[in-house]
């Protein structure tokens, strides 16, 4: 009996708050950014990295500016444990207070949630390095921006990075690359990009799968051993990262030879692997460090008063916290450039839409924002929703990540019409009009 | 099992129909009208698409006492036939999509109940493993059964039934509860017929009911069956009204193990009992995250929260077991029949 | 001309399996000791596993010296499986064998969470000290780790098999085991028997935590491990350990082996269910496993 009145008093208390957060209105000249955020379960480390860097920066606008031409960033937190469903229901949640200027959930299964649904609402989605490759097309997906790098590029900058190593892209015929993939949608995305730029290149490429989660790399690693490959790339999420490099270690394959990917590159999917790390190379858009002007603006302005986000400050500066401070830049410059159309205010969802296909941060923006070599540059259109972001490779010491490699360009070029072939079939499939670039400067209230 | 079971037949009682159409007036006027977005989207959608996963399990585990922890496989399968169906099959209307879909359902779950005509208990739940292992891993790898999206998603298609469509958040809702209602009438029709009584035959002690003449092969094969066809509907349902956009992922071990507290929690052996369970399992979460951040604010990480629903989850199902073994149906029961004795009701003792 | 098979690299894979399924047996022998005694199949040995490996390391990072931590940890598993017993496990006596496995689901959940609320949720590395280099034998590499942990599994098989066969604690779980009633009417304390076999198989998931955490990094999917002991159970019979080692053997050897060789006509990733249909095929030959006690229920 108690177990039911308790769940009724329970069930009653859930209405009134529900209906508590629906009435609660918003105030002006403030932006709020809802934070579909991730700080338990297996990928928490991610989590707590990225949206504390996020939040670092946002309260370091707030401190130091006033805000946004004096409109203040708000924000909240709704835990997703990078779960689909909870993705979705803190999205229901958090749409009801008004003026979202972006939603950054930093998981690809929340996003495709999402995807029809910000569509109708008409605020952006962000999906900073990672997110639906075709979403690159901003004729098909409006509001959808995978900004900096998506998977193909990504592939495109990792073989660039080894014809680089190689001494030209020439050199990389006859070689032989070794992809080990996570088993998953995810890790399967960039196979035939391989493949294509392997026929391009003429490397051969061989594509293993682990299973996830991948505790257990055995006779994967064997088999690449085996293979004797010049280089394997490391297509991992999770647990799957460290146990590559230690099970790398165990055969004897050298970490020397092993480039990771956008999601196996941060100081989590290293540290558990100890030594067998060491040497171990991975793409990053964003260096990692706290030597650059904004994170140190952040260390004085921020943690030396209490208000860092981040629990552990051995963690300033690591990959995960200077991408959230990155995904901050970005977020908070769309909205300053926005702001210059559309009037020093609140801003709606189409604007900020507005703002970010208007995005063009040059190096000398970025160095102006004190993020000189933190990251290079980014270019959004309104058809070109990635921004041709630019990558560098960091190598693991034993302690910290050192950036070896200049800026790198991916082949844009060569991606961009398979993009539009799996765009435009998308638009196809749900009667969507292919947007013009008229229609995209039109801004919706 | 304390109850043989908790739903009869009760014949001229008409107040024990009282509930359930109370409740279906309600669901299908005063909710929709009333409910706010949130409410539809969030709490409604998916509730009623893992009400009816728990009522198929229910079928199997409760009644004919078939532990299965595969689930999430079947309505991996019922979610991306149907997707396939409609995709491929032109003019096809989604209504035939979808029971289409659960005859698949039904077949895979044939095929691996088939086991179960061998092994009980323990050894059948690990075989009902490998179904869920192996669903997941064959539509992550064969890429046709994501129509070769390269992120292996599926995304829903405009949802209609005998051309009338139901788009919105209000439309899927009603296009949920159609098939919800339908299905579970279905179920209660399974669960008090002969076919029931077999089931619970084959559960209660299975050489007594082979002894009596109860085609115990051909019972245990139809409860995979019917159970796997129904959860195979909840998983269109949650694929293409709820979500709207799927990737196998999201039918992983977690899941099964999801809906099978729905039905512990709720009631074994009743129908109700997905519904008590499901309410619980959806709702339990976000109140008690809401409840947290309106307590605590900012000062408390959302993680603490959650590893404390963790917790608060796992020890429910423990209390469950100790204490109310037949879940909240039975506690539903007896405070409803001490309304029904205040109410001087003839029928009761 | 057809490729010669290449001997030295099936060596290799087969080497490995065998030392992974050891891996696999030092967990299962966790459900072995309890299921023995009491009939329970214990799903939160996996979660049981990650608190033991998230303690030791969580201290050890804080400054504990190695063999304190470990004592530390001991303790505290042995005060969680008392716990248990009598929380979860006493006021299920009578129910049936599905209930009390569906409890340990439930408990696992309840572990898990607390493990993470306590230590949070950070990955961390875990050192045993022993460098995972490979050493060369005839022309085969063999993990210096793996082998570390079979002598460590077959040292604790070796203890375990004595304490069953020589000492009284042991012959009266072996009692229970055969007959609970029997063993009542004898004089033989239940509770207390069941209270010191949840420590002990506390013991072996720090055991077998602290080897799998050093193996794959600590974190939450550490507590996955349990999936891959199912099939090896389900393999060498649920209440013995010998199978729980010849089970976890073929198991290991084969999943790595059909990883290898099948996989690649299904395009790879064939481990994550391999295992589960081959012990499903294995029940439909011997449905109570290579060792374990026939379960007679023919008509």
């Amino acid at each position: 009996m108690t177990s039911l009145k308790t769940l009724l008093r329970t069930a009653a208390a859930g209405l009134v708050f529900s209906i508590a957060a629906v009435a609660l209105p918003a105030q002006a000249d403030e932006q709020y950014f809802p934070l579909q955020s991730y700080r338990v379960g297996p990928y928490a480390a991610g989590g707590t990295g990225f949206f504390g860097g996020f939040i670092d920066y946002m309260n370091l606008i707030n401190t130091r500016d006033g805000g946004v031409n004096g409109v203040k960033l708000t924000w909240d937190e709704c835990e997703t444990q990078y779960e689909v469903e909870r993705g979705v229901e803190c999205y229901e949640r958090q749409k009801s207070r008004a003026n979202a200027a972006a939603w950054n959930p930093l998981s690809v299964g929340i996003a495709y949630a999402m995807i029809d649904r910000i569509a109708t609402d008409k605020v952006p989605l962000i999906t900073v390095n990672h997110g639906r490759t075709d979403s690159t097309d901003g004729r098909v997906f409006p509001y959808v921006f995978p900004l900096l790098l998506n998977p193909y590029s990504e592939t495109s900058g990792i073989v660039n990075y080894l014809a680089s190593k190689e001494g030209s892209l020439e050199n990389l015929k006859g070689k032989k690359i070794v992809v080990l993939y996570h088993g998953s949608p995810y890790g399967k995305e960039t196979i035939p990009i391989y493949e294509l730029l392997a026929q391009k290149y003429g490397f051969t490429v061989q594509q293993i799968e682990v299973p996830h989660p991948g505790n257990e790399q055995q006779s994967q690693w064997l088999t690449i051993r085996r293979a004797k490959p010049d280089y394997v790339v490391l297509r991992g999420w999770g647990v799957m990262n460290p146990v590559a490099l230690k099970t790398a270690q165990k055969v004897g394959f050298p970490a020397t030879k092993i480039v990771g990917n956008v999601w196996s590159n941060s100081e989590e999917d290293v540290i558990p692997a100890g030594d067998a790390a060491i040497g171990y190379t991975a793409i990053t858009t964003q260096a990692s460090g706290a030597d650059y002007p904004i994170v140190k603006e952040i260390v004085a302005s921020i943690y030396d008063k209490g208000l860092g986000n981040l629990e552990d400050k051995k963690r300033i500066g690591s990959v995960y916290h200077n991408l959230g401070i990155v995904n901050g830049i970005l977020n908070v410059e769309a909205i300053r450039i926005a702001q210059e159309k559309f009037g020093k205010r609140t801003l709606t969802g189409d604007e900020v839409r507005w703002g970010f296909e208007h995005l063009k941060l040059d190096e000398a923006k970025v160095a102006a924002l004190g993020a000189k070599d933190l990251f290079h540059s980014i270019n959004v259109s309104w058809d070109n929703h990635e921004g041709e972001g630019y990558v560098t490779f960091q190598q693991w010491d034993g302690k910290k990540w050192n950036v070896v490699s200049d800026w790198i360009a991916p082949d844009w070029k060569l991606l961009r019409p398979i993009i539009e072939k799996s765009s435009e079939a998308y638009a196809k499939e749900k009667n969507i009009k292919i947007r013009t670039s008229a229609e995209a400067e039109n801004v919706l209230n | 099992m304390a109850a043989i079971t908790a739903d009869r037949a009760d014949g001229p009682d008409a107040l024990a129909w009282v509930a359930p159409v109370a409740i279906l007036i309600v669901a299908f006027t005063i909710v929709p009208l009333l409910g706010s977005n949130y409410l539809i989207e969030a709490i409604m959608l998916p509730f009623l698409a893992l009400s009816l996963a728990g009522v198929g399990l229910n079928l199997l585990t409760g009644y004919a006492g078939q532990v299965s922890l595969g689930s999430a496989a079947f309505m991996a399968v019922g979610a991306f036939a149907a997707f396939n169906f409609n995709f491929r099959i032109d003019g096809l209307p989604l209504i035939v999509s979808v029971m289409l879909a659960g005859g698949v359902a039904a077949a895979v779950g044939i095929v691996f109940g088939l086991p179960s005509l061998r092994l009980k208990g323990f050894y059948l739940a690990v075989s009902t493993l490998a179904a869920q292992f192996f669903v997941q891993w064959a539509l992550t790898k064969f890429g046709w059964f994501s129509n070769y999206n390269p992120s292996g998603v599926i995304d829903a298609p405009a949802l209609s039934i005998a051309g009338i469509v139901f788009e919105g958040s209000v439309g899927r809702y009603y296009f949920a509860l159609i098939i919800v209602t339908a299905l579970t009438f279905f179920a209660w029709r399974v669960a008090t017929s002969q076919t029931g009584r077999n089931f619970i035959a084959v559960r209660d002690n299975e050489t007594a009911a082979k002894f009596i003449g109860v085609p115990v092969l051909k019972t245990k094969l139809l409860a995979f069956a019917l159970s796997s066809f129904i959860i195979g509907v909840a998983g269109v349902l949650w694929a293409f009204a709820y979500l709207r956009t799927v990737e196998p992922a999201g039918f992983n071990l977690d899941r099964s193990f999801q809906i099978l507290f729905i039905i512990i929690i709720g009631g074994l052996a009743t129908i109700r009992g997905a519904f008590f369970g499901a309410a619980l399992i959806v709702v339990f979460p976000v109140v008690l995250s809401r409840i947290g951040s309106f307590l605590l604010g900012d000062m408390f990480d959302s993680g603490v929260l959650d590893m404390s629903e963790r917790i608060v989850l796992g020890a429910l199902i423990i209390a469950f077991l100790i204490l109310e073994p037949d879940g909240l149906a039975a506690l539903g029961r007896r405070l409803w029949s001490r309304i029904r004795t205040k109410v001087g009701s003839p029928s009761e003792a | 001309m057809a490729e010669s098979f290449d001997y030295l690299f099936f060596i290799e894979v087969l080497t490995g399996g065998l030392l992974s399924g050891v891996m696999y047996s030092l967990v299962a022998i966790g459900f072995v000791l309890i299921y023995k005694t009491s009939g329970v199949l214990n799903f939160a040995q996996g979660a049981m596993l990650l608190f033991a490996a998230l303690t030791f390391v969580s201290l050890v990072e804080r400054g504990v010296p190695f063999a304190v931590a470990l004592g530390i940890t001991f303790a505290v598993m042995v005060l969680m499986g008392i716990t248990v017993e009598r929380v979860v496990l006493r006021p299920l006596v009578n129910k049936p064998p599905i209930t009390l496995f569906m409890a340990t689901l439930g408990l696992s959940y309840v572990i898990e969470g607390a493990a993470q609320l306590l230590w949070g949720t950070q990955v961390h590395a875990l050192d045993l000290g022993i460098e995972d280099i490979p050493f060369e034998f005839y022309g085969v590499f063999v993990s210096k780790f793996d082998l570390f942990a079979s002598g460590v599994a077959a040292v604790m098989v070796a203890g375990l098999t004595l304490f069953f066969r020589y000492t009284r604690v042991g012959l009266s779980f072996r009692a229970v085991a055969d007959d609970q009633f029997a063993a009542l009417t004898v004089g033989l304390r239940l509770p207390r028997i069941w209270a010191t076999v949840w420590a002990a198989s506390g013991l072996v998931a720090l055991v077998a935590g602290l080897l799998w955490g050093a193996r794959s990094g600590v974190q939450f999917s550490l507590s996955l491990v349990v999936l891959k002991a199912l099939p090896v159970l389900v393999l060498g019979g649920f209440d013995s350990i010998a199978g729980a080692i010849v089970g976890g053997l073929i198991i290991g050897a084969s999943e790595k082996l059909a990883e290898v060789y099948v996989g690649e006509y299904f395009g790879g990733g064939i481990e994550g269910w391999f295992a589960y249909v081959l012990a499903l095929a294995f029940l439909l030959v011997r449905p109570s496993g290579l060792f374990g006690q026939k379960l007679v229920e023919r008509v």
